[in-house]
């Protein structure tokens, strides 16, 4: 089980919450203006990281708000929960524990893993989003 | 020939016409209860208003003078007497108050809302019916719901006066701590009959003389 601290209602558990997958993909700012193979990949294509993944959750049974969440999805270990709206923060800078006791377990503290081609990873496609954060 | 009811006879009518959600445990809540112990009760038709909207704007301040304050944050519980603000989140607000407060029982809580928001964002529904009121109190409550809720409801963190939304038996429950020894607990209409029965379950133990 999870200890999550909401940000607005302080540590509780998994249970309360509800998990969104991956965070920071950015609606395209000219969606029609998208072939089919770049729409289906902005919706369903997401990252597989072993590591340091950021992800949204949804505080469901209690305040209702949602948040962002740096995770290992190894160790589970939660680095960072931060608002809607804002960047992913670099974790190595603030916190030098979170990097990992065994060497080679997993490298990418920073970047986000296996990005496959330009323009293919949701998190790397068009620039500016509206549909995140408030 | 028209018969035409007075208010009165509308209000008592409707009175006699429901049925609150866990009317058909009342029974079992007194044989159920262990006076000084524990006890269950169900308060029924207590009147609820859902309100949505942001604490510091203008609209926020006119429905807080309404209320009597809207909290600011979770946990907190404002209002004095009879009509109390729960926090649900930044700006969603539950507002209880009892049922005589209610605008079809001859109160204008809903009325005096739904003025106060005027048409500036944010909402204000009567949510009477969604939830029921159980109050769990005595001196072995906290023992009682220690057996389900993962919060820590010692009084060193958990203090009277704090409502918070969470689960019991993993339905989502507001749960409102009172005084010392007394809880309120808002389960939704349709798990008020699961929810009794399980605190009921729960308090069985202290029915009988403690095991040394």
């Amino acid at each position: 089980m999870l200890l999550i601290s909401c940000p607005n209602c302080g540590p509780r558990d998994e249970t309360e919450f509800h998990y969104g997958g991956q965070a920071h993909i950015a609606y395209p700012e000219n969606p029609n203006d998208l072939s089919d193979r770049e729409w289906a990949e902005y919706l369903f294509y997401r990252e597989n990281t072993k590591g340091t993944f950021a992800e949204r959750w949804v505080h469901s049974t209690g305040c209702r708000q949602w948040f962002n969440m740096l995770r290992d999805t190894v160790s589970y270990e939660i680095h960072s929960i931060y608002a809607m709206g804002q960047s992913r923060p670099d974790i190595t800078a603030s916190s030098p524990k979170a990097e990992p006791e065994k060497p080679g377990e997993f490298t990418q503290s920073g970047d986000y893993g296996q990005a496959g081609d330009p323009g293919l990873a949701p998190g790397t496609a068009t620039a500016p989003t509206s549909s995140e954060g408030v | 020939m028209a018969e035409t009811a007075t208010p009165s006879e509308t209000v008592n009518r409707v009175r006699g016409a429901r049925r609150s959600p866990a009317e058909h445990l009342a029974e079992a809540f007194t044989s159920g209860s262990v006076p000084g112990t524990v006890t269950l009760t169900e308060i029924p038709y207590q009147a609820m208003v859902g309100v949505r909207v942001d604490r510091t704007s203008d609209a926020g301040a006119r429905v807080a003078a309404v209320t009597g304050g809207l909290p600011a944050a979770c946990g907190e519980v404002t209002g004095s007497g009879s009509v109390n603000t729960l926090w649900l989140g930044p700006t969603e607000f539950m507002v209880v108050a009892p049922e005589e407060a209610h605008d079809s029982l001859g109160g204008s809580l809903v009325g005096d809302l739904t003025t106060a928001l005027g048409n500036d964002a944010g909402q204000v529904v009567d949510l009477s019916a969604n939830r029921t009121t159980f109050e769990l109190s005595g001196s072995h409550a906290r023992a009682v719901l220690e057996k389900t809720c993962s919060l820590d409801l010692h009084p060193r963190v958990f203090k009277a006066g704090t409502a918070v939304s969470t689960e019991l038996a993993h339905i989502p429950v507001m749960l409102w701590k009172t005084s010392e020894d007394s809880y309120r607990i808002f389960p939704r209409a349709s798990f008020a009959d699961f929810l009794g029965r399980w605190l009921l379950d729960a308090m069985r133990e202290y029915a009988s003389p403690e095991v040394p």
